[in-house]
């Protein structure tokens, strides 16, 4: 298994006002499989997104990572195995506006040490940025940079994609290309694919899926 | 990794070269600033070192006749005796109205005097040959210029203050007809051993000991701790700018962090890189900060060294060397500011939530609560200001109270504006105005630091002008007041003194003797006059407090005056006895102010001084009172009869310009800095406004999108900015006050020995908020300008983005 | 003797620096104003034993080899300098004449020297031709009136006395012989375009005296010589230095001999064969040749301290060697000045001085 989840925890707020969000869930995601995680909003999508690439530390549960359990590491622990495993497409993990367009593409790989020229062309070509190459964020349209910032996740080669509304501030047409690129990089790259996503048709596009409602899976 | 996560942090000032350029200035105007009053330190430091390694053991003997002049075989004896001894000759050279120290050497005797005149620049056949050449500052070289007929050539050196002409011996001689007779004759004691001493040799002559570095480092050290202080007032101005630079720079860097830690990057990487990145600024900027700083030390240097020995007879080079005590602190101080401006950054980076919002915000959160907080601190350092004259006393202190009144009123600042603006909403009608008033609130914590700087700065100039003019309107009447004689007479020896005074008593008005002799005044080393019951006295001379019959007394010869630096150093009461060497005391029945002179003084009757110092009064000087319409007659008359030296007649008048030359000279540099200061605090604001122009569009389109032109908006920003340097400049009103009062009734009665008045000058204060205002307008003008220009679509991507 | 051009540099020393290049310190300018030596002079003593403020330079010039009681060798030299800045006298501070004085004490392991500076006319330096009495400051070189005879030379008996920072001496000083005159007759030439001086001496001193020591007392005897130099321009354009020796021989005889080093490498040579009765034959360039041996390193540059002396004419062929290879004078103008011995077809003791060794920009800026 690539990831194990067991039964995760998490809730925000301190003392009486205290929210659950996610109350015990628990899934598995084979090597190259993908899962579209559902649901309103607020019923925890994106906590389970970022306790699972590690963002985030649960108050109880499990998460094996390539068998590892890695809930209990410390922060270095932790960088260190977004760095290497995880690619993320979030929101609110934009690019760097001061990095032009391979800048931002290459930035995980060269922090991981894993630069390689020849996969950042051949992301830069598939996901249509070739001409953009020294461009900055600003200079872009919202589907091109969330282009570069699926590029940019699968820069390291990660063993796990995850994806937070990745189209969701996109139109429909904009949102399929993206969501076929990313599907077909991660089918390439051998890459699993987590994707939190309101969107039922962009759910139907992968393989499994499960939903989420006040904190549960259903 | 590291290597990463720095060039990504970098670019961000690729793409905002303006605020590295804030960055960069900013810490190298404050290292500059700092640097340079560090290099001026510094030379004097070494030149007072410099001078007693010269002299051997740091002590100079210096031999006078009490009768005033001696004859130079005296001092050729003493060189065949093996004294290591140069003659010197000092008067006055009247050229029209001006008046310039004269000073003659020896230069092949000049082994010990060397140090004092400046070095033997200069010196060559030419000097020592007849017509010889005058050595003088160039300043002074143009003074001289219009009189070059009757004088020889004269040469510019950097080394001599202003005021003052060097020349040979030779060239003194025959300028002050002084024949054979010399002045003084300057001994290195140290520099052979086994001879006779020189009180078997030369009996008759007074010996003064200067132990020389000492004596001057303690009498400079409170001119140096004030330099340093206007120095570190300087860098915490320039620190403002930078504190605020690195804040913005964190808070539009924040996303680009907050990403590098998704992407996998460990705390302590992006620590490190924050850290290396303000350490190549602060050795960047340091670097030309220290240049900068050499650049304003051998500006202000010539004027220093005039400073140091128009006021303590300190002789400093004028000419700065790279020494590494202060090359090496500027980088220090770079250093230290940059880590510490980065301080705040680096702690917040490392203890970034990782899931909060990506929003850029505010630069510092603006809340009533940090307001209150701020507030509560400034209060807290005002009571320490007003605590600290009651715990301790001396420079330091007095220092730290300056410190705490400034720091405590640059932090209250903020509230203080935002009390002000909010009183001001809850007055005003109307929708622009409210809005206006509202938008300038919560610009405030971006304009905080610019500000707070600005008010330092304003501060500072308000204080520091108040004292130096609150300080030349007192000496100037008390130069009045003390100058009371149309005419200074001085004679050559005692027989002329007499015929002097005889020719005198039958054609002026009154003829004031001015005898003294060498003394100790309540145990401190000083000089003691005699004067006869005269009204000029009563009406005119400058006491601070005395009994009502205190001139009774003197004239009875019951009693003394002392200079107010003694009365202060000693603690004298009026009606105790002050003692006047060898056991005599007299009571004290009133205490004068003697501003310029570093010594004690003390006043007795004249019959009282002849008995009490019957061997060693010199009695060669008057003052004379004639009507001021036949002062010149009577001078040409006094010449014509009498074989007087070159200075022996000075008027009035070039007394006093000869006085006030030396205390401009004594607050240039205070001048000098304070301007400097303000230009760095005006850099601040525009920096501030520059940097916060490129935040402001999210606020500003909306406003747009209501109706109001882009022209309307730019003047609403210039109004913005005038507003806010008039309310820092009201701010700064009182704070400056009350560090000038600090400075006139604290520091300087600790450094120099005597308190002054407090004046005010309302035009100067109306000056400078013309100034602030002018500063504050120049600094929004761009932004505004930037703001007028820029196109439509620029507001309404805002509406597109999603930020 | 050449021993010129000291007291130009002490004053260049005190000006404005290096300006002068051209020939060995300075001395290559015309000397306008002031008097030119002319053939066949006439002295007239005492009074030319003082000083002669029309030309330029002049020098009271005494060196001495000495032994000390357990047979160690010492050297002394006292010299006064007179520089007049104009050719004439004045009064009181107005005087353009200037003095220099210079002392050295060597032994075997160290030298010593101390400078002094003043001005004339003031009665701090200067020279009184009867009696007759050198001094600056608390130096002197004075004549011992008890010590003369009727009729004698007011040179013939003399007190000399100088202090440094770490040694002083004290020497009497006592003719055996007459006062000598080099050249024509005191008038020696100095280059082939006809520079000269008038130059005479008392080589004969038999000295006894006490040196101050940082270790102690030291009471030496030995032989002194003294030189009377004057004139106004004696270098020519392309002299670069000289080496000047004064031998005291055993046989009795003395050698005065000077090469003037030129630009072109070659030298301008003068003898003078002084006999043991005070008989003086002059001889002219080329008559003497001196060798340098071997070179030492002092005060960093190579100066020769052994020489070849040769002078034909009297069969002589001598090694010159330095008592002590760092007699080093470092005063505003630095030079080498030291005893040294004799070996080779005559023996004995004299005094060598050496000038222009400085190298490159060291020569400009050796002075302070």
């Amino acid at each position: 298994m690539l990831i194990e989840v067991d039964g995760l925890e998490k809730a925000y707020g301190q003392g009486a006002e205290r929210q659950p969000v996610l109350r015990g869930v628990s899934l598995g995601l084979e090597p190259g499989a993908s899962l579209a995680v559902t649901g309103e909003s607020g019923s925890g999508k994106s906590t389970l997104l970022h306790l699972i690439g590690l963002l985030d530390t649960p108050d109880a549960g499990e998460i094996r990572l390539k068998g590892e359990t890695v809930t209990g590491l410390d922060d270095a622990g932790r960088a260190l195995r977004r760095r290497h495993q995880v690619g993320l497409v979030f929101q609110q993990f934009n690019l760097v506006p001061s990095l032009t367009v391979e800048g931002n593409l290459a930035l995980q790989a060269r922090l991981a040490g894993q630069h390689d020229a020849e996969w950042i062309d051949t992301l830069a070509d598939r996901l249509g940025l070739a001409a953009f190459r020294q461009r900055y964020p600003e200079q872009l349209s919202g589907g091109q940079q969330q282009r570069v910032a699926v590029g940019r996740a699968l820069a390291a080669r990660p063993a796990l994609l995850l994806a937070d509304e990745p189209t969701g501030n996109l139109d429909e047409e904009t949102s399929d290309q993206v969501l076929d690129l990313m599907l077909e990089l991660c089918a390439d790259a051998g890459a699993g694919l987590i994707m939190a996503t309101h969107s039922r048709i962009a759910a139907d596009r992968l393989s499994r899926r499960v939903h989420l409602t006040g904190g549960r899976l259903s | 990794m590291i290597g990463t996560a720095l060039a990504t942090l970098v670019s961000h000032w690729r793409r905002k070269p303006g605020q590295l350029a804030t960055l960069v200035i900013g810490l190298s105007l404050a290292t500059a600033l700092w640097t340079s009053v560090q290099a001026i330190n510094a030379e004097a430091r070494a030149s007072y070192d410099q001078a007693s390694a010269a002299l051997g053991g740091g002590s100079v003997i210096s031999l006078t006749a009490p009768e005033g002049r001696i004859h130079r075989s005296v001092w050729a004896q003493l060189r065949r005796d093996g004294w290591d001894a140069s003659p010197r000759i000092e008067g006055e050279l009247v050229l029209a109205d001006t008046v310039f120290a004269l000073i003659g050497v020896e230069p092949l005797s000049a082994s010990t005097s060397q140090a004092m005149v400046g070095g033997g620049e200069g010196v060559g056949p030419a000097f020592l040959t007849a017509p010889g050449v005058l050595l003088a500052a160039p300043e002074t070289v143009e003074g001289l210029a219009a009189h070059q007929a009757d004088l020889p050539p004269v040469q510019a050196s950097a080394q001599l203050p202003r005021g003052q002409v060097l020349t040979d011996i030779a060239t003194a001689a025959r300028l002050l007809d002084r024949g054979d007779q010399i002045d003084q004759i300057v001994i290195n004691p140290d520099a052979r051993e086994g001879l006779t001493p020189l009180a078997v040799l030369a009996p008759q002559l007074d010996r003064v000991e200067t132990t020389d570095t000492g004596e001057v480092s303690r009498l400079t050290g409170s001119f140096h701790l004030n330099l340093s202080a206007f120095g570190f007032l300087s860098f915490a101005v320039g620190l403002f700018i930078v504190y605020a630079a690195v804040g913005l720079a964190f808070e539009q860097r924040r996303s680009t962090l907050r990403t590098l830690r998704a992407l996998g990057t460990p705390v302590r990487v992006i620590v490190a890189s924050l850290l290396i990145e303000a350490f190549a600024f602060a050795l960047v900027a340091g670097a030309v900060g220290v240049l900068l700083g050499y650049g304003v030390a051998s500006a202000l240097l010539p004027d220093v060294a005039a400073t140091l020995r128009g006021l303590y007879g300190a002789s400093v080079s004028g000419e700065l060397s790279v020494r590494p005590d202060w090359w090496l602190s500027g980088f220090a101080i770079a250093i230290l500011g940059a880590l510490g401006a980065t301080a705040q950054s680096v702690r917040r980076a490392a203890t970034m939530p990782l899931l909060a919002s990506g929003q850029m915000r505010a630069w510092a959160l603006a809340s009533t609560r940090r307001y209150l907080l701020q507030a509560g601190i400034a209060l807290a350092l005002f009571a320490l200001a007003a605590l600290i004259p009651q715990l301790a006393s001396g420079v330091l202190a007095g220092f730290a109270l300056l410190a705490s009144l400034l720091l405590g009123a640059a932090i209250g600042l903020p509230a203080l504006l935002a009390g002000v603006l909010n009183i001001a909403t809850r007055l005003v009608r109307g929708a622009v105005a409210e809005w206006f008033l509202a938008d300038t609130r919560q610009q405030l914590p971006g304009l905080s630091m610019a500000l707070m700087a600005l008010m330092l700065a304003l501060a500072a100039n308000i204080g520091v002008g108040t004292m130096v003019s609150s300080f030349r309107l007192t000496f100037e009447g008390w130069l009045d007041q003390r100058l009371a004689a149309e005419l200074y007479v001085t004679t050559r020896d005692d027989a002329q003194s007499d015929a002097v005074r005889d020719f005198l008593e039958a054609r002026a008005d009154a003829v004031l003797p001015i005898w003294s002799a060498d003394s100790d005044i309540a145990g401190q080393p000083g000089e003691v006059f005699g004067v006869v019951d005269h009204a000029t006295y009563r009406e005119n001379w400058p006491l601070i407090t005395a009994r009502p019959d205190a001139w009774d007394q003197i004239a009875a010869g019951e009693g003394v005056l002392v200079n107010e630096q003694s009365w202060r150093r000693a603690g004298l009461a009026l009606g105790e006895p002050v003692s006047l060497g060898e056991g005599a005391t007299l009571p004290l029945v009133g205490v004068y102010s003697d501003y310029g002179n570093p010594n004690a003084q003390a006043i007795l009757g004249l019959d009282g001084l002849v008995d009490r110092y019957a061997g060693t009064v010199s009695r060669l000087r008057y003052g004379v009172r004639v009507d001021p319409d036949e002062a010149q007659a009577l001078t040409e008359a006094l010449r014509a009869q009498f074989d007087l030296p070159a200075d022996g007649v000075i008027d009035q008048a070039s007394v006093k310009a000869f006085s006030l030359s030396v205390f401009e000279r004594t607050f240039a540099v205070t001048g000098a800095l304070n301007v400097l200061t303000l230009s760095v605090a005006a850099f601040a604001m525009f920096a501030s406004l520059t940097t916060l122009a490129s935040m402001r569009l999210p606020q500003l389109a909306p406003v747009w999108a209501l109706g109001l032109t882009a022209a309307h908006l730019a003047r609403l920003e210039l109004l913005r900015a005038g507003v806010l340097a008039v309310l820092t400049w009201l701010a700064a009103l009182p704070v400056g006050l009350v560090l000038a009062w600090a400075l006139l009734a604290v520091v300087n009665v600790e450094a120099f020995g005597w308190r002054l008045p407090l004046h005010l000058f309302p035009m100067d204060w109306l000056r400078l908020a013309a100034l602030a205002i002018l500063a504050a307008l120049i600094a929004a003008l761009l932004p505004a300008r930037a703001l007028v220009r820029k196109p439509p679509r620029e507001f309404l991507q805002i509406f597109a983005q999603e930020r | 003797m050449v021993r010129v051009g000291l007291l130009l540099v002490c004053l260049w020393s005190l000006c404005v620096g290096p300006a002068h290049t051209q020939g060995f310190a300075g001395l290559g300018t015309s000397a306008d104003g002031f008097a030119a030596p002319t053939p066949d002079p006439v002295f007239v003593f005492p009074a030319d034993h003082g000083p002669h403020p029309a030309y330029r330079i002049e020098w009271w010039y005494l060196t001495a080899v000495l032994e000390g009681e357990d047979g160690t060798p010492y050297g002394v030299q006292w010299t006064l300098f007179r520089n007049a800045l104009e050719p004439h006298d004045g009064e009181g501070w107005q005087t353009p004449q200037l003095w220099m004085g210079h002392a050295g004490l060597t032994t075997p392991e160290t030298h010593y020297a101390d400078e002094r500076l003043a001005r004339g006319g003031v009665g701090v330096a200067g020279v009184e031709a009867a009696p007759f009495s050198a001094f600056i400051d608390e130096w002197s070189l004075e004549s011992a009136p008890e010590r003369l005879s009727e009729g004698e030379d007011a040179l013939s008996a003399l007190n000399v006395r100088a202090r440094g920072d770490a040694f002083a001496y004290a020497l009497e000083l006592n003719a055996t012989g007459p006062l000598v005159f080099h050249g024509a007759d005191g008038f020696s030439v100095k280059s082939a375009e006809g520079q000269a001086s008038y130059y005479y001496s008392q080589p004969f001193y038999e000295v006894e005296g006490v040196l101050e020591l940082p270790s102690g007392p030291v009471t030496v005897s030995g032989q002194a010589w003294l030189d009377r130099e004057y004139s106004s321009q004696p270098l020519s354009e392309n002299q670069l230095g000289w080496d000047w020796v004064s031998l005291h021989l055993d046989s009795g005889a003395k050698l005065m001999g000077f090469q003037l080093r030129q630009t072109d490498g070659e030298v301008y040579t003068s003898a003078s064969w002084i006999t043991e009765q005070g008989v003086l034959t002059a001889f002219e360039d080329g008559a003497l040749t001196m060798t340098a041996l071997e070179t030492a390193r002092v005060a960093g540059r190579a100066v020769p301290v052994r020489w070849r002396v040769q002078l034909p004419a009297r069969d002589l062929d001598v090694e010159v060697e330095a008592i002590n290879a760092q007699s080093w004078m470092d005063t505003r103008f630095a030079y080498w000045e030291g005893p040294v011995r004799i070996r080779g077809s005559h023996g004995g003791r004299g005094y060598l001085e050496m000038t222009g060794y400085e190298t490159d920009a060291s020569s400009e800026t050796a002075a302070p």
